[in-house]
């Protein structure tokens, strides 16, 4: 018997869409796709309609984008009522009504959630404040911090050395100006990739100009008369005199706005099902609440259903299509998320990409291509099977290393391939930081527990 | 039933319409005869070992006993000239490919084929210019062989004079990658072997020559190089010059030809971009999918045993990859066997994937995309004077040796 409710929907219901950025366009034109006829409103913070962020860090910054050209292509027309400029500040899950900050309640029967995530800013909010002191999320940020690059400044210091700060560091060399990147774990990338492959990353950058200082925090700020940040104190006891300073900490989820209504959402992100369906704080699913992108956390079942979190553009794209795809099917017709993860960075003229969830390994071998020469391929092991990942500048046999993952084919690798070097042959451990040591460099966070889970926060030493 | 479908498949009879042989090759997807190749015919088992590193391109990774038809004199040759990256892997070919690479696209010239439009557009304005009588014109010999070959000269800057020289050689070693059942092997070898001596022959006087006086051509700056870790030695440059000559005379005219023929069997298509000349563009996708130049690729072999669909193949095995079976895969793509330039969902394997995958795809693309429209245009109401045209022998780069058309005049 089909489902008239259902039907009702599509035909005349109302769909809504707080955060209107990749994720939830892509899953606004995937309702239109699939005939969704309704109201569809999309509710956002920023005051520009949907734009790309992965050039906000690469082509904008070395000044060959505008970051106000970068808008997403619009895959079709959406007809749709759009909320700029207005964040969401509240959600009755009884009364299903979105509130907005200017006071307004936006009523809904189905709901998407892709509020994704923030940059994480200097814990101490003065020195945060001071001129000259950026993140880099928005494409705000992005313009003001490519100003700040061109007015060519004497020295740059990025604080944290993870991707965006890696090709924020990147930028800054192409550009000729000094940088110095402060990074409290080992290396540049170790979070994601782990040490063996930071080291790597860590070279890379060294032999570009960067002033990588590793293994050190920055424990504070220092202005001049006129608010200019002009200097910063390392806890290795050092000064470094520097008239830009990025922060580069990582994210923060956008779920304030979620608190106390009753939703599985906290400082981790919104717990979903593999559907997409958020959960409440009870744990149980909700029928009409979805979520996807970067605040997502949905279990995996290729990683034991872990719970990942993903910062990742492809991930936002697929993720909403699922999301949107399950939003207006019956039940039996509803597809999980099973996106096998993927990234890519450029930095330092070098491309990287990943498959899997490296940060689960706990063993790499370069499968292919030698680290000296910067071009290989690094697969990941957890308990005997190939669980991701990684090539530099050698994405072309990659396809062939996510097949393995797919398959939980086992690791090591029992066969060789083309390009298999000496170094290659013996797995090594992978060195990944102690996860209990709170870090601010992955961009990949597993974690099986409850979303309102602790909290995890900065804490500079000497603070 | 498949007995023998390999030799339907070389055998020239066959060659105006190998569709339906592919068709009866997928109900099999690993397809081994017991004595020849592993024949693989479907989408994305192609897709997949293309990306597989466990696969060679190397044929010194051959057993002895491969059993491929197709297989060269391997000792001969190797005398002559070395391999080229396309017969080499990681991190041969990669360094070589990426050395090649350098005058040729980015990072280092990210602009150099689209440069190049205007002197196409100009050596295409040329040759339909002196067609000559329309009533009877031969796409190929007029049109399709000498324009790639004037811009491949130009590319790597080979006198256009020399070029009915090399035009035999060029032929000869295209001709070698495919098995005349009527051909002496021993006298197809000979004839190989002396070609490639003679074409290296010729590039090592060209190359000396550039050294002296470089110009902005590719073989100038390949033969330059960029420093001790970014040169290549004089062999390596012999046959990559030889790779990219050969590559740049056998490969673009059959793109030409076969889409002029594709053209011509479907007005329609043809009527609709003669009206708007950017459908070039989707149409070249299309017609890379459904007439790809490169029928197959029959240079892979495991280093290891691997698995395909349940069935082992041995290391050292020889095996083939049936690009333009896996282009008609109904697993695929939707209506395989329809030409439509509207094709939203076209990730075809006309032009290989993975490391190999076409070195010169940007300029082919351009000039196909050019000769097309343009081609369009130009001819008033062509037809086909013969359906199917005489096709070339060769089943691997397989397309007309003559397409004789009839067209009432041509447009200014
Ligand atoms: C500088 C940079 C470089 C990157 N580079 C890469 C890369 O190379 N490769 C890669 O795979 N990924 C990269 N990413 C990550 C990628 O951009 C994200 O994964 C992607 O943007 C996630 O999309 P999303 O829609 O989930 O979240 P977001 O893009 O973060 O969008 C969420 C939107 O919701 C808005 N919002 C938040 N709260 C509210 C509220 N209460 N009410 C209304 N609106 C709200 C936000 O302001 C934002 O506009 C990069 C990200 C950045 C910042």
């Amino acid at each position: 018997m089909p489902d008239t409710a259902l039907e009702q929907l599509k035909r005349s219901g109302r769909i809504v869409v707080v955060g209107a950025s990749l994720a939830g366009l892509r899953a606004a034109e995937t309702m239109r796709e699939k005939g969704f006829a309704g109201s569809l409103t999309l509710i956002g913070d920023e005051p520009y309609e949907p734009y790309d962020r992965p050039p906000l860090s690469k082509s904008v910054l070395l000044g060959r984008a505008d970051a106000d050209r970068t808008l997403l292509p619009r895959r079709r027309a959406l007809d749709a009522e759009w909320r700029l400029g207005v964040p969401a500040d509240g959600l009755d899950m009884a009364a299903r009504t979105v509130r907005l900050a200017d006071g307004d309640t936006v009523p809904y029967d189905r709901l998407l959630i892709a509020t994704g995530v923030r940059a994480r800013p200097w814990p101490n909010e003065a020195e945060g404040e001071l001129d000259g002191v950026f993140t880099l999320r928005t494409r705000d940020d992005g313009a003001a911090l490519a100003r700040a690059l061109a007015a060519g400044p004497r020295r740059v210091l990025v604080i944290g050395a993870g991707f965006t700060g890696s090709e924020i560091a990147s930028a800054c060399r192409e550009r000729g100006l000094e940088v110095t990147v402060a990074e409290r774990g080992d290396g540049p990338l170790v979070g994601a990739l782990g040490g063996v492959i930071g080291a790597v990353a860590a070279e890379l950058q060294r032999e570009h100009g960067v002033d990588l200082r590793t293994g050190i925090m920055v424990t504070g700020l220092e202005g001049d008369a006129t608010g200019r940040v002009r200097a910063a104190h390392l806890s290795d006891g050092t000064t470094l005199e520097c008239d830009v300073v990025v922060v580069s900490l990582g994210a923060q989820r956008n779920t304030e706005w979620l608190t106390g209504s009753g939703l599985g959402a906290g400082p981790r992100g919104i717990a979903c099902d593999a559907g997409c369906r958020a959960f409440d704080i009870r744990g149980i699913v909700t029928d009409d609440i979805y979520v996807a992108g970067d605040v997502a956390r949905s279990p995996h079942a290729l990683f034991g259903y872990q719970f990942l979190s993903l910062e990742h553009w492809g991930n936002a794209v697929a993720q909403a299509e699922t999301a949107a795809h399950n939003m207006l099917s019956e039940s039996t017709e509803r597809r999980p998320h099973l996106w096998v993860p993927a990234f890519w960075s450029s930095q330092f003229g070098v491309n990287i990409k990943s498959v899997g969830v490296p940060s689960m390994g706990t063993e790499i071998m370069i499968a292919q291509g030698s680290r000296a020469e910067r071009r290989f391929t690094g697969v990941y092991g957890y308990q005997g099977r190939v669980i991701g990942a990684v090539t530099f500048d050698n994405s072309r046999w990659l396809q062939f290393y996510e097949q393995q993952i797919e398959a939980t084919a086992p690791f090591p690798l029992p066969f060789t391939t083309v390009d298999r070097r000496s170094d290659g042959h013996k797995p090594m451990p992978a060195d990944f930081p102690d996860p209990s040591v709170p870090t601010h460099g992955p961009t990949i966070t597993l974690s099986g527990y409850s979303p309102a889970d602790r909290r995890i926060t900065f804490t500079p030493a000497g603070h | 039933m498949n007995d023998g479908i390999l030799s339907q498949i070389l055998d020239y009879a066959n060659r105006a319409n190998p569709y339906p042989l592919y068709e009866e090759l997928r109900k099999t997807p690993v397809f081994h005869d017991g004595t020849g190749p592993y024949v693989i015919s479907t989408y994305h088992d192609i897709q997949s070992l293309l990306h597989d590193p466990r696969l060679s391109s190397d044929s010194r990774n051959l057993a002895a006993t491969a059993g491929d038809p197709l297989a060269e004199g391997e000792g001969e040759e190797a005398m002559a000239l070395p391999p080229s990256f396309l017969k080499l892997d990681p991190p041969e070919h990669d360094r070589l490919r990426r050395m090649t690479n350098r005058p040729f696209g980015p990072p280092h010239s990210p602009r150099r084929v689209d440069s190049m439009r205007g002197g196409l557009k100009d050596i295409v304005t040329g040759l339909i210019d002196n067609l000559g009588d329309p009533g009877r014109i031969d796409l190929v010999d007029q049109f399709a062989y000498p324009f790639p070959v004037t811009m491949i000269c130009q590319l790597l800057g080979v006198p256009r004079e020399d070029e009915a020289r090399f035009h035999v050689w060029a032929d000869t070693l295209a001709a070698s990658l495919d098995p005349d059942p009527d051909a002496d092997p021993a006298e197809r070898q000979r004839a190989t072997h002396d070609s490639r001596m003679e074409l290296g022959m010729y590039l090592a006087g060209l190359i000396e020559e550039r050294r002296k006086n470089p110009g902005d051509d590719m073989l100038s700056q390949l033969a330059v190089g960029h420093g001790p870790d970014e040169s290549m030695s004089t062999m390596e440059l012999l046959s990559t010059a030889a790779l990219l000559l050969i590559a740049g005379h056998e490969t673009t005219v059959n793109l030409i030809t076969n889409g002029m023929l594709t053209l011509l069997r479907n007005p329609d298509v043809l009527r609709q971009l003669r009206e708007e000349p950017a459908l070039a563009v989707p149409l070249v996708e299309e017609l890379l999918r459904f007439e790809p130049p490169v029928q197959l690729l029959p240079q892979r072999t495991p280093l290891v045993d691997i698995e395909v669909r349940g069935i082992t193949i041995p290391k050292g095995s020889s095996m083939w990859l049936i690009l333009a079976s896996g282009n008609r895969d109904p697993a695929r793509f939707e209506d395989a066997d329809r030409f439509d330039p509207h094709r939203k969902d076209i990730q075809h394997l006309g032009l290989g994937s993975g490391i190999h995958s076409c070195f010169g795809a940007p300029l082919a693309r351009l000039e196909a995309q050019l000769a097309l429209s343009e081609l369009a245009r130009r001819l008033e109401n062509p037809r086909l004077l013969e359906d199917p045209p005489p096709y070339r022998r060769n089943a691997v780069l397989r397309g007309p040796r003559h397409l004789r058309i009839t067209c009432d005049g041509i447009r200014p």
